[in-house]
């Protein structure tokens, strides 16, 4: 349905249409009005914001020197707007205007609210395309896909807690803070290269810089100023290691993972590794150095994402192939179902070498067992049904068992006081509490 | 993708002209790509199911009228062939859109840059 829509819309869109006059706004003269005032409005917020080239709303009374300037220029032109975020005029009606102004959420919900549009040419109008002080933060959350960055925050902070080391209240802040910083920065410069892949594909139709609400530049100068204080959040605050893990794992995502999505099917195993890294630079972030317990987390990270993207990505496969992906699900079916059953099941050895490495009792693998066997036996069914249904499945599943994974770890965590005794008895010496190591 | 008609300020440096000209010619040439590959794709999908079917002996339309669709396995051979048929041509379009976006958001860089010079330079007149 979405995809023949889209198909057509493309086809009518073809007619060369870049210069249709504005006249389908000015008909309605009190929509016009409105229309005005609105522009307005828009323009001293945006004269504003342009100013400072930054992206924090600024009140209003800022405004108030610059809307004598604006009047008077008003009647010497009829529409007077910056160039510098030039007008975008989406093909899309009224309700999409509506959504502009009334934009809060920050959730990256699929937006369901382009169901199937009854596609009248009457309908489309040309629509002004303003940044919105008040829409900017629904915006750049959707810019950093914000909900992917709390998941990987949260791992980060499942990595912090599982080290072997006291918590430090501020430390952890400050990691999480990094990675989160960090995460936006990554996912802001991955959306700003891929604008026409993703205007193409129906998951990714609506993003804010494919729709034109904010204009590359913005995106990157967000990128960078969240990147910047991140990573240097992380370098000064916690440790240098853990800030040249961040920035690692931004060059990996942005200049390796998102070239090789079009380039090779290998870029699923560079992407794995990305998401295995955050829990990495927890961990380091509370002991300063990277220990086997380190690599065990970020190793169950690793195996966790091929169940996940795998069962994601075969449903998009037609999407996949058209937009040019050279993802495993298009052109290795086989392949894909294997690895993701194959990681399944590694993620049961990993659950049992959590205890053998000191970081968990050895509870942990006896009760992660029914989640890892639950996911494993739905890989199973992936890799032998191979359809819409059992990939779906997988895939929620994957959502909610990495958390839980996580948390009964967390809840097995061998006693840091244990371990203390224990290299009382083997005669190590306590020193500084972020020196103890695993014995 | 979203056709956009970009402002022409009356008083335009060449600067921005430059910007928007490269803007409208991205857009041109990204619609033109991908319209030519969606129609493309959609219609060797066609071509691929029929000609698919005819092998199994059935009509594009059944009984009862509906559109007749292969499942999903089948489908999967065709996107992969479609998607190494148009390996290189993708490949192609990739440098292409980089080197645009690069080269675009560089001079949004320097447009916004000027601006805000011009800006200062009001400002400190009218002070």
């Amino acid at each position: 349905g979405l995809f023949i829509w889209h198909l057509k819309s493309t086809g009518i869109r073809h007619v060369p249409c870049q210069f249709v006059h504005l006249c389908h706004v000015a008909n309605d003269r009190l929509i016009t009005f409105q229309y005005f005032t609105f522009l307005k409005r828009m323009y001293v917020t945006q004269y504003n914001k342009d100013l400072s080239q930054r992206a924090k709303p600024k009140s209003d009374s800022v405004a108030s020197p610059f809307r004598e300037f604006q009047q008077l220029d008003q009647e010497k032109k009829v529409i007077k707007i910056r160039p510098i975020s030039p007008v975008h005029q989406p093909l899309s009606e009224t309700t999409r205007g509506n959504e502009l102004r009334e934009t809060k959420s920050a959730a990256e919900t699929e937006e369901a609210v382009t169901p199937v549009r009854a596609e009248s040419k009457e309908d489309r109008q040309w629509k002004e395309m303003k940044l919105r002080l008040d829409d900017l933060p629904g915006i750049l959350a959707r810019l950093s896909k914000i909900k992917l960055t709390a998941l990987v925050v949260s791992t980060a902070s499942a990595g912090f807690a599982m080290a072997p080391v006291p918590f430090d209240l501020t430390c952890f802040l400050l990691a999480s803070l990094g990675t989160g910083l960090a995460s936006c920065a990554a996912n802001s410069i991955n959306q700003f290269f891929e604008v026409p892949f993703d205007s193409n594909m129906n998951r990714t139709k609506n993003r804010p810089l494919v729709r034109g609400q904010i204009s590359p530049l913005l995106a990157v100068c967000f990128a960078a100023s969240c990147g910047v204080p991140g990573i240097a959040l992380l370098t000064l605050g916690v440790n240098p290691l853990t800030g040249a893990l961040g920035a690692f794992n931004i060059f990996l995502y942005t200049c390796c993972y998102t070239p090789m999505k079009r380039m090779s099917i290998a870029n699923t195993w560079v992407g794995a590794v990305v998401g295995a890294i955050p829990p990495v630079m927890g961990w380091t972030a509370a002991t300063g150095s990277l220990d086997a317990g380190a690599l065990l987390l970020g190793g169950i990270l690793y195996s966790w994402q091929f169940p996940h993207f795998n069962a994601l990505s075969w449903n998009l496969r037609e999407d996949y192939s058209r937009g040019g992906y050279c993802m495993m699900s298009v052109t290795h079916p086989g392949l894909c179902r294997r690895v993701a059953l194959r990681h399944c099941l590694a993620l049961i050895g990993l659950s049992t070498l959590a205890p053998v490495l000191d970081i968990t009792t050895w509870t942990f693998p006896v009760v992660s067992l029914p989640l890892n066997l639950y996911i494993s036996y739905l890989g199973f069914r992936f890799y032998r049904d191979a359809d819409r249904s059992s990939s779906r499945k997988l895939f929620f599943c994957s959502l909610w068992h990495l958390p839980m994974l996580l948390l009964v770890m967390f809840t097995c965590k061998k006693s840091f006081l244990e371990k203390e005794d224990k290299g009382d008895l083997l005669g190590g010496n306590h020193g500084r509490a972020m020196e103890i190591r695993l014995p | 993708l979203r056709p956009v008609i970009f402002y022409v300020p009356p008083e335009e440096s060449p600067l921005e002209r430059r910007l928007r000209e490269a803007r409208q010619e991205a857009q041109a040439c990204n619609q033109r790509f991908w319209a030519r590959q969606n129609c493309a794709f959609h219609q060797e999908k066609e071509e691929f199911i029929y000609s698919r079917l005819k092998a199994k002996g059935l009509e594009m339309r059944d009984e009862t009228g509906q559109k007749a669709t292969l499942n999903a396995e089948e489908m999967a051979d065709f996107y992969k062939d479609f998607l190494s048929k148009n390996f290189r041509k993708h490949m192609q379009y990739n440098r292409d859109w980089y080197k645009r976006n690069f080269a675009i958001t560089f001079l949004m860089g320097q447009v916004a840059l000027a601006r805000a010079l011009r800006w200062l330079r009001w400002k400190k007149k009218n002070v």
